[in-house]
This record gives structure tokens, C-alpha cells and sequence, in this order.
């Protein structure tokens, strides 16, 4: 039987080993925090982090992870929402519907943690998860929050709108 | 509107019924006050703890306020909003409020208290917020009688804020969590006699307050319907006939039955099939293995070439469905110094929500139950009811939040007809997830419908417009969902934004001459509301050709389309707000063109301006964009930026590369490999200007994506010289000016 490492716990998965671990998590390991969305590495709602780097989770099988990998969700991240990423998304109020954004923030995780201060030419080239809600530029502001680039990049223009009127 | 009464009964029967109801809630404050029969205990046990205050707010001891929410909510901030206009005028706490999502059941057995649940056409907020402000204000003025009552004093004397009341002149103060038991106690007052607050005063309301339902979709711990686990559940993958109308003719079930976890095939009505099995992975894998046979009828044949020819058909044709007819504008174009006319056409879109979808139902001892998606928790129950045959009584439908809607999850109760049909195949008592794989959810949506628009205008010598003609030829929304809508021939919602009434989707223009005409194609493509749904082409259409005759006249973009608005003063101001915020007339970077759109609908008034440049090797990038809102009164801009941000994610994702192709009779497009989705990366500045004139309530999630697709087509037409006629952009070769 196939063992997984996930958020620190080692846990048997009664499943073919061409399963994708994407569904090991959910429907063995019963963590739906890491969502379907294509089921073929388009959208980024599978993202999770395996020994530290981001992987779509519905594309990798569960043969292709070791029991020695440490695999990471989005549950597992941190206590109490306490990660300075999941910080800066409540502040900047960035999910719409919030299906996409387990993905989301986990691909801002990884990017943060290989370049602690990117550019929005950075931010570009490493969120390419999709949001069909479109929350794309509070990604973006939230991204560079969590990096202390400021206070995200820009003022909020309907915040000035609403004082003004 | 519905009616709501408060019994006046209700004074002399209260003591009696305080005990019962008490005892029902397991005591404590929870009075369950019934001015409605109907409710009953279980709204009594649905105040948990509090103080039931009319029938829109609970209040706790701790003065925390529970307030309820009749709408769906699927990222547009609804939830928050509606929260905002009742806490409003409650005047709580605003950092206390919490929200209660109501249930179908409990709204039919409260004889629909609570009033239409459906979501969609951007009326959460201004279809709710004259109940939910009047509903905050009955509770307000109960706490303050109750508090009036204790001091003896004149409730008049009373201040309050934030959820304190005080008396100034013998400086004592209370909570509203102090006095809510005996508030309850109360006769509520009619609420259609209070006066509401005006907006001018509004503290909470109006005012970009954080979402409240943020916390659990930043840990994976909120469960959307796809997420739901039961004891005992297993799963259903299915597929239905690809082609549109076909039928299932065989399934070869021996090929399968041994692949691991499989416990059933089951033909589900006479189009579709599904495997259940005990994951879903393993059911989707079984199906993808079942050999299956389709009698794919008539639809097979097809394609987009035939659906072009008979759209094209609807151009040529002299006999409408639906028309607005000024002066002679075929005359007037005959004999105007200068004439323009062009072609313009828009695809099939799916709406591609991010929760593909799904539907687990318990069907069990004469009771059946659904988790779902839906944008119509009432729909559904009914959907529910009809498909299990068991009363609605005894069907329940338990409320998820959507991983997105966009009109995909309003009356069309697909999924839970299958999921039904499903589960009567499995033993009593089974629960079973059925849930779409991406690419069926892709091959059965209810598709944005296509259209093909001929337009013809013509120019007096000072480059005035004399004479519009239009014929639109494309699929009708209502002749699939909602026939009823189509009156003797007429389906005047496809001219959606050309209206000449005031109020809904007004065309902003006087045009002396103008004839505006649809023909009625349809095809065997399902179609249904897609967000902004036909103002989505009626703008693009209306507004790019305007940029051609504007051009063709010799003339400023906005100083065209403004000589033609002198009788509407709001769409002209919406349109000077996003021309003056987008700099319209002052310099660009080299290389960078600018492009300027009106429209409206919903209610509300929209305009953007949009910053392009195309690269010599024809790249396309949309740089900035500043989109112009008036809706009115403003509940929260937060969420109203964040609603105009999306609707720039939908409509310039559509623009660039939004296409569902038709071969054979099914869709080509089911995954996001060939179904391109607008990143982050492309995803341009945008600049949200919110001008509220606050004399009227207008929608907000829809309206402002109509002038995404026409402003950054005209600044491609800026860039290029050349218009962009048909959508989607990406096969297009762009060439720079």
C-alpha cells in the first residue's frame, strides 16, 4: 500500500499507483482544502508543495512520490492562517469565490520562497494559476504585501472613489 | 416585492409562546418570536442562542448580531453587502456581525418570508436591500424600546452606536445583547412604515469593509459542494452524449466490472451514463474505459460552418423577432453624404466556473437531499422534487457557497436530475457525489449564444449621424430557457442595451433614424446567461462599429459618440468619468493607443477606456484599463472594484481567446489547454471609478464587462487601423499602424 507524507503525518493510501496524488489527497487522505480543476496541470487549483517545491498535484502520480517526500497542502501550511502569504491575502481581500485560491497561495509561497522580493515581471512569470473570478491584481498586491514590497502597489482607486463621492 | 406582515396577534400569545419555543432551543435567551406562524420551531432553534428580532436578524447576549442571508453566494460579495445594508440600519457592531444563510426548506416552510432566493441578473443587492434594510431597522427599533421600556423612559431620547445604547440625559447605557430578550418580547413594527437612513448618513454601508467570508478559503478549510463527505458515500463519474440531443444507444458493461472500486453502471435518462464507484478517480477511470455506443441523431451534423450559414440566413431574411424602429433609417442612409457598414460576430463561450459541476444526493426513507452548486437554492429543491417525485416538503437542499456562477447555476437544474437519477439506481440510504470531469463540463454547458451583426450607417456632410440600421442574427437565450418570454414572435431581451426605455439597459444615443432588428436562429447548442449575457455582444457590436463611423465622420471618439448623449445625461457622465480618469486626449507612451466604450445594463451605467499596443511582430498587450461604474447607490466599492476587476478577467479572457468550436455536432474545446483562460500575467492595470448618483439601484457583477471587449477593440483599431470584427483575437494576425 502506497504511504504518503503529508503535513508531517504518514498516511496509507489504498490506490492504484497511477492515481493522481491530486485524488489521493482528497478522496483517501479526505484533505479537499487542494481542489480539482482540470485535472491536467492547466489551472494550478491542485498546487501543492512536495520537498519544498510547487507541483500540480493532479498531473503527478502517486507512484512518482517517494514515502520520504514531503508533501505539503494547503491545510498544512501553517497554524492558524499565521503565514505572512495567507496574512497579506486576508488584508488585501483577495478571493472572490476562493475555489482557485488554495492554488494561489501556494504558488505565492514557493515564489516567495525562492525570490523573497520579486517584480511584477517575477510575479507574472510565477502565478499562472487560473481564477475565473478574476482576482489577478489583488494576487499581484497581495504578493507584494507578503514580500514587504510596501503596501502593495497601489492605492486602492475605488477606495479614493468612495470618499470622494 | 413580497409582502410581509407582521400579526399583531402575536402580543397576547407571547408568554406561551416564549416557554415552548425556549424549551425547543434548549433554553437561555433563544425566544424564537413568531410573528409568522409558519416558522415555527425550527426558526426558533435557528436563533441558537440569540434573540430573534423580526425575521432578518438574531442577536446574542454578547451582543454579537447574526444576520441572514436569503441570496447565493459565489465570490461576488453579496453576502457582505446585504450584511452591510442590515447592519446598517441596525446599528451594531459592524466587527460582531456574523451571516446565517437560509435555507429553501426553511423559507417554503415559513410560506417564503424570506422572498425569491434566486441569484442572478445582478439583483442580489438591489432586489434585497429595501427588505434587509427595513429588517435591520425593525430590530434596531425593538432593541430600543426594550431598552426604552427598562429605563422608562421615551424611546425618542435614545442614542445608539455600534450597538450601545445610551440615554445623555441620566447617562446610563446598555448593549444590544442586554436588552435582545426582552426586545424579542416585543411587537416588531411594520416595517414598511419606517423611514430608512439615507445614504449620505451611512457609516457601514457604503463603506469598503472586508469581506466576512474570507477566513476559511485561505486554509482549504471551506467546503464547497464538491468537497462534501458522508458516511457511506461513493461516486459517480458521468457522461452524457457529446453531441447535443443524441441518445445512448448500448454500453458494454462486462469490460469494466472488474476494474477496481466499480460497483454500477447506470444509464441515466436516455442520454447519458455514469459509473459509480467507491472514489471518484476510480469511477472517471472506469468510464473512460466503458466502451460505450451513441445514436448521435441529427446534431452530428453540425459544425461551425453550418451554424455560420445559418446565422447569415437570419441576415438575409426580412421577417424579426423583435425590433426598435425611429424615423427611416434605411431612407436616411440611402441618402446620407456618407455611408459605413460592417460585419461583426461573436462565438459560442462556456462559462468554465471553477468547481466543475457536481451534485450528491441521499435519497432515504421518503426523504431525498442534495449538496450542490446553484445559483437558485429554490430551483433546485423544486429540481429536486420533480426528479425523486417525493414532495418538496420531504426534499432538502443543503447550502453550499459556489466555486463561481456566472449564470451557469440559475434554473437549469441539470446536475441534480442526473445526480437523481444516479442515486435511485443505488441502494435506499446511499449517498453518491457525482461529480463532471473538466472536459464534460466544457462539452455541457449552456453556452454563451453565438450571434452575426450587419450594420449600416450613414454620415451627413458635417459628419453627423443620420441614420443606423442594424440586423442581429444569433441564438435566443429565452427560446431555450424561458420561451414564455417570447411574445408572439418577439424576443426583445436579445436586443438587451438597445432598449429606448430608461432604467435597465438603455442605448445611450439619439439617432434621428434608426432601425434595430434580431432574427431568431437557433441552433441545437444549448445557450443560456453567461455574465453581462447579451449586453456582452449588443455592446460590442453597437460600440465598435460607432468607433468605424466615428472614424469614418473624421472625428474624436468621444467627441462623437458625446454629441449623440445630450438626452442621457447618465451614460454621458459615466462616459466623461472613465475618459477624464483614462486620460482620454492626452499623450501616450510611444506605441500605446487608447480605445473608449459606453453601455449599460443591469440597471447601471458603464464605460471604460483601454490602453494598448501592438508589437511589430503583433503582439498584443492591454496595458491599463479604467472602468466607470454608476450603480447607483454604492454598497461597498472594495467589492465593487473587485467585481469591475473581474468582470475585465471574464470579458478580455473571452476577447483574446474565449471559443467553443462545434464539429460534428459537439464542442472541440474541453479543457483549458485549448479553452484559453486570461493569467495574472495578462491580466492589465485596472482603475476603478465608482460615480454613484444614489438616486437609483443598479447591478453590479455584471454590467461594466460590455465595454472591456469594445474599449480594447477600439484601442486595437487605434493601434492598427484596421477593426477587429469578429472574436475571438488570438488566431487574428494584428499588424501595427
Amino acid at each position: 500500500m502506497p504511504k504518503l507524507n503529508i503535513n508531517g503525518r504518514i498516511r496509507d493510501v489504498q490506490v492504484e499507483p497511477d492515481t493522481p496524488l491530486l485524488w489521493a489527497i482528497r478522496e483517501q487522505v479526505g484533505l479537499t482544502g487542494t481542489k480539482y480543476g482540470c485535472g491536467v496541470a492547466q489551472c494550478g487549483a491542485c498546487s501543492v508543495h512536495i520537498n519544498g517545491e510547487l507541483q500540480r498535484s493532479c498531473s503527478m502520480r502517486v507512484s512518482d512520490v517517494k514515502p520520504s517526500d514531503k508533501i505539503v497542502t494547503i491545510e498544512g501550511l501553517s497554524r492558524n492562517s499565521s503565514h505572512p502569504v495567507q496574512k497579506a491575502w486576508l488584508a488585501v481581500d483577495v478571493p472572490q469565490c476562493g475555489y482557485c485560491q488554495s492554488g494561489q497561495i501556494m504558488a505565492a509561497v514557493s515564489l516567495l520562497k525562492k525570490n523573497p522580493k520579486p517584480t511584477d515581471k517575477d510575479i507574472d512569470e510565477a502565478m499562472t494559476n487560473i481564477c475565473r473570478c478574476g482576482t489577478y491584481q489583488r494576487v499581484r498586491e497581495a504578493v507584494h504585501m507578503a514580500a514587504g514590497n510596501g503596501n502593495g502597489t497601489r492605492a486602492r482607486s475605488a477606495d479614493r472613489a468612495s470618499r470622494r463621492s | 416585492m413580497k409582502k410581509i406582515v407582521f400579526g399583531n396577534t402575536a402580543k397576547f400569545t407571547r408568554r406561551k409562546f416564549i416557554v415552548g419555543s425556549a424549551a425547543a432551543a434548549g433554553g437561555g435567551l433563544a425566544l424564537g418570536f413568531n410573528p409568522f406562524g409558519a416558522i415555527g420551531e425550527a426558526a426558533a432553534q435557528a436563533a441558537n442562542g440569540g434573540a430573534e428580532l423580526g425575521i432578518w436578524v438574531v442577536v446574542k447576549p454578547d451582543s454579537s448580531c447574526v444576520i441572514r442571508i436569503a441570496r447565493s453566494e459565489m465570490g461576488q460579495g453579496t453576502l457582505t453587502g446585504l450584511a452591510q445594508l442590515v447592519a446598517e440600519e441596525l446599528g451594531c457592531d459592524w466587527k460582531k456581525v456574523t451571516t446565517e444563510g437560509l435555507t429553501p426548506n426553511r423559507n417554503l416552510a415559513a410560506k417564503r418570508v424570506w422572498g425569491n432566493m434566486s441569484t442572478g441578473g445582478s439583483q442580489g443587492i438591489r432586489q434585497s436591500q429595501d427588505y434587509g434594510r427595513r429588517g435591520g431597522a425593525v430590530a434596531r427599533m425593538m432593541l430600543l424600546q426594550a431598552a426604552a421600556d427598562q429605563w422608562k423612559v421615551l424611546v425618542g431620547e435614545l442614542t445608539v452606536a455600534s450597538g450601545v445604547i445610551t440615554h445623555a440625559a441620566s447617562k446610563r447605557s446598555t448593549t444590544y445583547g442586554k436588552v435582545a430578550a426582552a426586545a424579542a418580547k416585543l411587537t416588531p413594527p411594520d416595517p414598511k412604515t419606517i423611514k430608512l437612513k439615507e445614504p449620505k448618513d451611512w457609516t457601514i454601508a457604503g463603506k469598503p469593509m472586508k469581506r466576512l467570508d474570507t477566513a476559511d478559503k485561505l486554509n482549504g478549510s471551506k467546503v464547497y459542494a464538491i468537497d462534501v463527505k458522508l458516511p457511506g458515500m461513493l461516486h459517480a463519474a458521468i457522461k452524457a452524449s457529446p453531441v447535443f440531443g443524441g441518445k445512448l444507444k448500448s454500453v458494454d458493461e462486462a469490460k469494466i466490472a472488474s476494474m477496481p472500486g466499480v460497483k454500477k453502471v447506470v444509464k441515466v435518462s436516455d442520454n447519458a451514463v455514469a459509473v459509480v464507484a467507491d472514489t471518484w478517480w476510480r469511477a472517471k477511470t472506469a468510464l473512460d474505459a466503458l466502451p460505450i455506443v451513441w445514436d448521435e441523431g441529427e446534431g452530428a451534423k453540425a459544425s461551425d460552418k453550418t451554424i455560420a450559414e445559418h446565422l447569415k440566413s437570419g441576415l438575409a431574411a426580412t421577417e424579426t423577432n423583435g425590433e426598435r424602429i425611429h424615423g427611416d433609417a434605411k431612407a436616411a442612409i440611402a441618402g446620407a453624404a456618407k455611408k459605413v457598414s460592417a460585419t461583426y460576430s461573436t462565438p459560442f463561450l462556456s462559462h468554465a466556473c471553477m468547481e466543475v459541476g457536481n451534485c450528491t444526493v441521499k435519497l432515504s426513507d421518503g426523504k431525498a437531499e442534495a449538496w450542490l452548486p446553484t445559483q437558485n437554492l429554490e430551483a433546485s429543491l423544486a429540481g429536486l422534487s420533480t426528479a425523486s417525485g417525493l414532495p418538496l416538503a420531504q426534499c432538502e437542499i443543503h447550502r453550499h457557497d459556489l466555486g463561481g456562477g456566472f449564470g451557469r447555476r440559475g434554473g437549469t437544474q441539470d446536475y441534480i436530475h442526473q445526480a437523481v437519477a444516479i442515486a435511485k439506481a443505488m441502494p435506499a440510504g446511499t449517498p453518491v457525489k457525482m461529480i463532471w470531469s473538466r472536459e464534460e463540463d466544457q462539452a455541457h454547458d449552456f453556452f454563451r449564444p453565438i450571434s452575426i451583426c450587419e450594420m449600416s450607417a450613414g454620415l451627413d456632410a458635417q459628419g453627423n449621424m443620420v441614420g443606423f440600421q442594424m440586423r442581429l442574427s444569433g441564438q435566443s437565450i429565452n427560446a431555450q430557457l424561458n420561451p414564455a418570454g417570447i411574445v408572439r414572435g418577439k424576443d426583445m431581451r436579445q436586443l438587451q442595451g438597445y432598449y429606448e426605455a430608461p432604467g435597465d439597459a438603455q442605448l445611450g444615443y439619439t439617432v434621428p433614424n434608426l432601425l434595430l432588428e434580431y432574427a431568431m436562429r437557433n441552433t441545437h447548442v444549448p445557450v443560456g446567461p453567461w455574465r453581462g449575457v447579451n449586453t456582452n455582444q449588443n455592446g460590442l457590436y453597437m460600440e465598435c462599429f460607432i468607433e468605424e463611423v466615428a472614424r469614418a465622420a473624421g472625428k474624436d471618439s468621444l467627441e462623437f459618440r458625446r454629441s449623440m448623449m445630450s438626452k442621457h445625461p447618465k451614460h454621458l457622465a459615466v462616459l466623461n468619468a472613465a475618459a477624464e480618469k483614462g486620460n482620454w486626449g492626452k499623450p501616450l507612451p510611444p506605441g500605446v493607443h487608447r480605445g473608449i466604450a459606453q453601455f449599460m445594463g443591469y440597471g447601471s451605467y458603464s464605460a471604460a477606456t483601454a490602453e494598448v499596443s501592438v508589437s511589430p511582430q503583433g503582439k498584443l498587450k492591454v496595458h491599463r484599463m479604467v472602468l466607470a461604474l454608476n450603480c447607483g447607490h454604492a454598497v461597498n466599492p472594495s467589492q465593487i472594484a473587485a467585481q469591475v476587476e473581474g468582470s475585465v478577467a471574464y470579458g478580455l479572457g473571452a476577447t483574446l481567446y474565449g471559443e467553443m468550436r462545434v464539429e460534428n455536432g459537439r464542442m472541440v474545446d474541453l479543457n483549458f489547454d485549448t479553452y484559453e483562460i486570461l493569467k495574472l500575467a495578462e491580466f492589465p492595470k485596472v482603475e476603478t471609478v465608482i460615480v454613484p448618483t444614489h438616486d437609483f439601484w443598479g447591478g453590479v457583477g455584471e454590467p461594466t464587462i460590455c465595454v472591456v471587449a469594445p474599449a480594447v477593440l477600439n484601442a486595437i483599431f487605434a493601434a492598427t487601423g484596421k477593426p477587429v470584427r469578429t472574436l475571438p483575437i488570438k488566431d487574428q494576425k494584428l499588424t501595427a499602424a
